[in-house]
């Protein structure tokens, strides 16, 4: 099909000079699920902060500008070894992405099991398009712009698949990098992981790009877990800060399933990570960890959704962010438990640390119960620097930022002990320790 | 090495310090007792640079201006307060903590770092002076310590950072019997000719243990008495009464 143009009328109107340019690969379905995707963004435009969700966050910035979707084609300046700085490689299976489309120069897809496929959405389009009907088709993120943005654009991104009680050991990271020089591009991935029933697989997914180029990722990862499937899913959103980053993580799981996502967010100008997750299955298990980290500008927003479905299920969040100069953080927590979701345990935390008067912090835990046999708790807390902590520190001879640093570094610490995968942790931990000045680095053994 | 003179210090223009004079040569060890709220830690607070006070007078510490540096170099001049309430640092391994501390200090001073290796044969030797076990200190700074574990911590601090001039504020609050004798001969063994020590205490049982050279009694800001040993002996039966600053008398002030 050709191009359609459909008038949008976002707020600051420059996102609708987007257009899809499909270029006749697309089938009946598909085009037409990208034409009402588009249509419902004309319809409905894209959130303000009068929509609950999008409250606290400005979308400003993203809507005023210029934004051009981006093609497949290398960046002009990308190599293997900014890719290798930006995400440390973990020498499993790696599927490397430049601005949104797959690069097999930097990808390596070696080393998986005969039942787990690891392949592209572009791949899978080409040879059984039929296959992603079921996500492509049905829009996720139909009631936002921005994932509706992300269905009529997407065209590339990691298809993943684990046939029944398939165990891969080495974590598959997808690395998603941006290199626009000089051209505002958006860029929309739309990965796709399936795990069958009883197979056990991690996903490290990053985020990276060049200092000073602006472009927008708008990403959608979907995630379907079978029975007794188990994935650990693990994000690092270290875009440079004159990117915006919108992310979608949707989250499906049947009975006995467990999922874990442990989200560490560094860069960008305006990020936000949302997630949803659907306990569809009884007894699945739910945990979502996360860390903000915004610093000068900076806004970064967490908004969580779980859905207790199914009976006795169980979701754990816990959520820190420390928050320096105006840095702006957002923790928008909601769980939902639905009539008949009995015993359902669910518990989220949501801790910040304020460095500074000008840093702020919105933070909305939320429960929604419609059934009594329940275990629920939240709790949100901001706080500051601890004075007699500092000084303490100070009286044993620690200078001022060093005592700083590792006082800060403490209160993330118990996050970054969560990774499991010990490079990763090791990556995550320098990157955070840095952020923090000299003082700031592992303070437990 | 400490010379106080008349020093003053007041928080929200309440004037808590009222011109305290004091003398304390190298090696030597003198008591602070005094009633409650007489301004004990406060002058501890001051020596070590707890900001928020308004100071006047001073204090010259190994012929420096001891109230012009910042808490960190007082420290590297070898400034040292067990504190009376020890803060709790929930996420700071309290090995990791005093190892950056010892290595704090002797950046400062441009000597050699420690390693992990160097510093656990250290530490472990430092442990057995105040009787400590080994899992404090993978534990985090004094989070969940009792009363009298966070006061043998100050003291296991005290041998590993090696102070000039130690401040022990009412160190043996909080400790029962056995961990008095403990800590005591630690402190005991902590004694040099190179170590000056200023106890603040409420009992005189400590200085049976941790024995002085002078006692000085505080009230309402400034220091009424001062004798030897037996001046605790003394206010222990008598208790402080009659001593207002109004009846200051010098006593033996070294
Ligand atoms: N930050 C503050 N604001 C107001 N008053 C204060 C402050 N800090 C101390 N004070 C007051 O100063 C006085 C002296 O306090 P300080 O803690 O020095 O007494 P102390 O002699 O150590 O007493 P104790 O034997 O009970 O430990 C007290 O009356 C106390 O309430
Ligand atoms: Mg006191």
């Amino acid at each position: 099909m050709t191009a359609v143009k459909v008038p949008v009328r976002a707020a600051g109107g420059v996102l609708s000079e987007l257009s899809p340019g499909r270029d006749g690969r697309d089938l009946g379905w598909l085009a037409e699920a990208r034409l009402k995707a588009l249509e419902w963004v004309g319809k409905n435009g894209f959130p303000s902060r009068k929509d609950e969700d999008w409250k606290y966050t400005a979308l400003d910035g993203i809507l005023a500008v210029p934004f051009v979707a981006a093609g497949a084609g290398p960046g002009p300046r990308v190599t293997l070894d900014l890719i290798n700085k930006a995400a440390i490689d973990l020498g499993g299976p790696r599927l490397v992405f430049v601005n949104g489309h797959f690069s097999p120069e930097f990808s390596r897809l070696t080393g998986l099991p005969s039942g787990a496929v690891v392949t592209t959405l572009a791949a899978v389009l080409e040879t059984s398009p039929d296959r992603l009907k079921p996500f492509l088709g049905h829009t996720p993120g139909e009631h936002h712009a921005f994932a509706a943005f992300n269905d009529v654009f997407a065209e590339d991104g990691a298809f993943i698949h684990f046939t029944n009680d398939t165990v891969v050991d080495e974590p598959i990271q997808l690395v998603f990098f941006s290199d626009t020089e000089g051209v505002p591009l958006m860029t929309s991935p739309r990965s796709v992981i399936i795990a069958d029933s009883g197979s056990r697989a991690t996903i490290v997914e990053t985020y990276a790009g060049l200092d000073g180029d602006v472009y927008c990722t708008n990403v959608v990862t979907e995630v379907v877990l079978a029975e007794n499937a188990r994935i650990d899913h693990y994000k690092v959103q270290n875009e440079p800060t004159t990117a915006f980053h919108l992310a979608l993580l949707d989250v499906r799981q049947a009975r006995g399933s467990q999922f874990a996502s442990r989200s560490v967010m560094l860069g960008s100008s305006v990020a936000r990570h949302e997630i949803r997750v659907r306990l569809e299955g009884v007894e699945a298990e739910v945990s979502l960890d996360g860390i903000y980290l915004p610093q000068g500008e900076q806004v970064h927003d967490n908004t969580i959704f779980v859905d207790h479905v199914a009976t006795n299920c169980t979701s754990h969040q816990l959520y820190k962010g420390v928050l320096d100069d105006r840095g702006h953080g957002v923790f928008n927590g909601h769980i939902m438990v639905r009539h008949g979701a009995d015993g359902t345990d669910a518990n989220q935390k949501n801790k910040n640390l304020l460095l500074n008067d000008r840093a702020q912090v919105d933070t909305r835990p939320r429960l929604e119960i419609y059934t009594d046999d329940v275990k629920c708790t939240h709790g949100a807390a901001v706080g500051q620097m601890d004075d007699e902590a500092l000084l303490y520190l100070r009286t044993r001879g620690l200078p001022l930022e060093s005592a700083r640093g590792l006082l800060v570094y403490a209160f993330v610490q118990e996050m970054v002990d969560r990774i499991e995968l010990e490079p990763l942790r090791a990556s995550l931990e320098a990157l955070v320790s840095t952020r923090f000045g000299s003082g700031a680095h592992r303070v437990q053994q | 090495m400490l010379h106080i003179k008349e020093l003053h210090a007041s928080i929200d223009s309440k004037e808590i310090l009222r011109g305290v004079n004091l003398d304390l040569k190298p090696g030597e060890v003198h008591a602070i007792m005094g009633p409650n709220g007489s301004g004990k830690s406060t002058l501890a607070s001051v020596l070590i640079g707890r900001d928020g006070y308004d100071v006047s007078g001073s204090v010259t510490y190994e012929g420096q201006d001891l109230l012009a540096l910042s808490p960190e170099e007082r420290a590297a001049a070898g400034v040292f307060l067990a504190f009376q309430h020890p803060v709790e640092i929930p996420g700071v391994g309290n090995m990791y903590f005093m190892r950056t501390a010892l290595n704090s200090l002797r950046r400062q001073r441009g000597q050699e770092e420690l390693d992990a290796v160097d510093f656990l044969a250290l530490a472990q030797e430092r442990m057995k002076l105040v009787e400590m076990d080994q899992t404090f200190m993978s534990r985090s700074v004094n989070e969940g310590f009792s009363g009298g574990e966070k006061k043998r911590n100050e003291i296991l601090q005290m041998a590993i950072l090696e102070p000039k001039l130690a401040i022990l504020d009412e160190t043996d609050s909080g400790l029962d019997i056995d961990a008095l004798r403990v800590v005591a001969s630690g402190v005991n063994a902590l004694r040099s000719e190179g170590r000056t020590m200023l106890v603040i205490t409420h009992h005189q049982r400590l200085l049976d243990y941790i024995v002085p050279d002078f006692v000085h009694v505080m009230a309402a800001g400034q220091i009424v008495h001062s004798g030897d040993k037996d001046l605790a002996l003394e206010l222990e039966a008598n208790g402080y009464a009659g001593l207002t600053p109004g009846s200051a008398r010098v006593g033996a002030t070294a």
